[in-house]
């Protein structure tokens, strides 16, 4: 702009110059400008002071809108570089303090308590709150990924039930017992895999092998010993069921005894997670429990609908005086059902201490009345309903504690296993006659 | 070892408020499974809300003792209709079912941290007992003797206890020689006989379940009373103890009830003293722990040999109690 003549000769330059540097001036003053000072709000005019700092891992979280807000005052403030904010208050008063979380950035969230928080101004003149943040689930992940989430971890949680409730149903559809013992069945399998392969050191794969195979062996040894000698003395149902609670009792102090009451790890629990899409991941153990699951659950389908057991195990369920009547041999298919369903107990309880995380020595007591919810709403004694229903209570479960707190999300399973003997006795794929 | 001090000890349970608490409970399983035959698996909800009750009306209304208890009732006769008008007409391992999920449901609502203000959640609740000591008459002081020797508090506490027990255990006694006790053990018998000759028979186990509930809830304050409430003690294995110390005695026994709480504790406390010392002077090659634990797997045993060789328990008649098919 040294000559005068450029001017005269380029006014278009100029006026567009003045526009450009007038907007520039324009987005400083609007945007930079109130950020250098919304970190401390109304100091100078207050006596008081509300202060705190927004971390996230140790890094502040810059940007962060905060509201203040009490006994008629209100002031909005914003963290600065150091995640720090400070407010002048007017009176030693209660304050209540809400973090926004919209501003945050995405993926981390709130955790610990809630976005408000209450704080007082005491003798002092001076409070300082901060909020816990975290990883976020709760509000930053969409719904459709949260409820994705859970419908797969339902439909994980749902076959390892499954794996369960088909043998509980087996053996109360063949000797009408209702065994409290399944749940230390269930318990039986993890503590032996974690005997073989986590204690001794064995591989994996053969530990839970082993535990397979022992599960089994301890079925068939319960039935020898226990349950066809009761028979053979003609206990009622009721009676049946209160030694089964009582030898429920003794197993679950019995692990208890050898591997005491902490929590123990099964080999390669913490697995590596699997995106698959938006914020949903599972971990390579979820996939391989769920196809465990598909697996043995197809299989066992096979073996009821076209072996010559299977059909005699489905004929025992119908009727056993008529299959008995017609050459079936019944202790027979009932010893194999036990080993049946002691196997399949076995194989949930590995795939549970997978899912906890972690085995215990009551965790199958844990899930006994999800597995009874299981079976009752499939229809007792039907063992493809068994799996109907162990699949809808596992993604129950889950899906349910989007809305209600964690610590109530069995609840739910339980209110629909009594509304449904209540409404529908026979359960879902059950028969009338069945009728409680 | 000291065998003086564990014979002291176990005898002290003779007369211990988690005795008469236990008593309570199966006086009122008496009623419902012994003599109604109504597999109630869910004794240890009744105990809960009993225990829930009496705290939370003492800590968050500020009644005095004898309302809480009234509280306690209350509450234990509501939860009985809820649960008794749509499930009285299960069969037995169904109703056995439904009652185990409602103690659950009933516990896990006491456990969430949702209701904590109120409950507690996972700690618990402590420090209701204060209207109830200020009602001792006994002033301070040690009482009873030997192994029965307690402070006020406790001797209070005992008394009290024992004279519920003694009006639940005559009440039974008299209403199980009158004819609503003769129609009650038909139903046990034989339901359809007893709706055939004209009796509503959903009424009476109805009544039943109402009055062993609240008996039940009348050992949870007892149970309560002495120190603190915890979630954790109304789990479904109380229940289990509950049956065993029934079916021990006798369940459709008027002192059956009684009898196997005692046998129950003094042995529970026996053991649990034994076991630890034995381990701990090498008799038994395992850990003090594990000797404690030892006592459980014994219940659980007892429990099976009871009710396969002996299903009428102590003082029953064989001929009585037949469980309900």
């Amino acid at each position: 702009m040294s000559s005068p003549g450029l001017i005269s000769t380029r006014p278009r330059t100029m006026r567009l110059l003045a526009i450009f540097g007038f907007a520039l001036a324009a987005i400083a003053f609007f945007s930079t400008a109130p950020a250098a000072h919304a970190d401390e709000v109304g100091l100078e005019d207050n006596p008081f002071r509300v202060s705190g700092n927004v971390q996230f891992n140790g890094d502040p979280l810059e940007d962060v809108k905060l509201t203040v807000e009490g006994g008629g005052y209100k002031a909005e403030v914003e963290t600065d570089a150091e995640g720090q904010w400070r407010v002048g208050v007017p009176e030693k008063a209660e304050y209540k303090v809400t973090l926004d979380e919209s501003t945050l950035p995405d993926g981390v969230a709130v955790v610990e308590g809630s976005n408000e928080q209450t704080v007082e101004v005491g003798p002092g003149g001076r409070v300082t709150t901060n909020f816990f943040i975290g990883k976020g689930e709760r509000n930053v992940t969409p719904f459709i990924d949260q409820l994705v989430e859970r419908l797969v971890s339902g439909l994980n949680f749902g076959l390892m039930l499954g794996l369960a409730a088909v043998g509980l149903s087996l053996v109360f559809g063949t000797t009408g017992l209702s065994n409290f013992a399944h749940a230390e069945m269930v318990t039986f399998g993890a503590v032996i895999a974690w005997f073989f392969s986590a204690a001794l050191g064995l591989p994996l794969w053969l530990g839970i092998t082993l535990a397979l195979v022992l599960s089994g062996v301890f079925g068939f040894l319960m039935d020898a010993g226990i349950w066809r000698p009761l028979r053979k003395r003609g206990l009622g149902t009721v009676q049946l069921m209160i030694v089964s609670i009582g030898l429920s009792l003794a197993l679950r102090y019995v692990f208890q005894f050898f591997i005491g009451g902490g929590t123990r790890q099964l080999p390669g629990s913490n697995s590596p997670e699997i995106q698959l899409f938006g914020s949903v991941s599972l971990t390579v153990i979820d996939l391989v429990s769920m196809g465990i699951s598909i697996v043995v659950i197809a299989a066992l389908a096979f073996f009821l609908l076209f072996t010559r057991i299977g059909k005699a195990t489905r004929a025992i369920s119908d009727n056993p005086s008529l299959a008995a009547a017609s050459g079936i041999n019944v202790d027979r298919v009932v010893r194999i059902v036990w080993i049946l369903a002691t196997a399949l107990a076995g194989l949930a309880g590995v795939l549970y201490a997978y899912y906890r995380p972690g085995l215990k020595w009551d965790m199958g007591a844990q899930i006994l009345l999800l597995v009874f919810a299981a079976v009752t709403l499939g229809g007792l004694g039907t063992a493809f309903g068994a799996l109907v229903g162990a699949i809808i209570v596992g993604i129950l479960v889950e899906i349910s504690s989007l809305w209600i707190p964690a610590d109530l999300k069995y609840v739910g399973a339980l209110v629909v296993l009594i509304l449904i003997l209540l409404f529908r006795p026979q359960g879902i794929l059950g028969r009338r006659e069945r009728i409680g | 070892m000291d065998w003086g001090q564990i014979l002291s000890n176990s005898a002290s349970f003779i007369i211990a408020p988690a005795t008469i608490a236990y008593a309570l409970a199966a006086v009122g399983l008496s009623v419902q499974f012994g003599y109604a035959g109504l597999l109630n698996m869910g004794i240890a909800g009744f105990m809960a809300l009993g225990a829930y009750g009496y705290a939370i009306s003492s800590i968050t209304f500020g009644l005095p003792w004898y309302l809480c208890i009234v509280v306690a009732i209350a509450a234990s006769v509501v939860y009985a209709l809820i649960l008794g008008i749509p499930t009285l007409r299960l069969r037995g391992d169904y109703l056995a079912i439904v009652t185990i999920a409602g103690a659950e449901v009933l516990r896990l609502l006491f456990l969430t941290s949702s209701f904590d203000q109120y409950t507690g959640s996972a700690d618990g609740l402590t420090g209701y007992q204060g209207s109830f000591r200020d009602s001792n008459p006994f002033p301070r002081g040690s009482y009873g003797f030997g192994p029965w020797t307690m402070n006020e508090n406790q001797a209070w506490v005992t008394v009290i206890g024992l004279v519920l027990l003694a009006i639940a255990v005559t009440i039974v006694f008299l209403l199980m020689r009158s004819p609503w006790g003769r129609v009650l053990k038909g139903i046990r018998e034989d339901e359809d006989a007893v709706r055939a000759l004209g009796k509503n028979v959903f009424a009476f186990k109805m009544q039943a379940l109402v009055l062993g509930g609240i008996f039940g809830a009348l050992g949870g304050v007892i149970y309560a009373l002495p120190s603190s409430v915890n979630p954790g003690s109304y789990v479904t294995s109380l229940t289990f103890f509950v049956y065993t110390a029934l079916l021990l005695g006798g369940a459709a026994t008027i002192f059956g009830p009684v009898l196997g709480s005692v046998v129950f504790w003094v042995l529970q406390t026996f053991l649990g003293n034994v076991l630890p010392a034995l381990a701990g002077i090498g008799i038994l090659p395992v850990s003090s722990s594990q000797a404690s634990t030892l006592r459980f797997i014994l219940v659980g045993v007892a429990l099976m040999l009871i009710v396969i060789f002996r299903p009428q328990g102590i003082l029953g008649n064989k001929k009585e109690l037949t469980f309900v098919k």
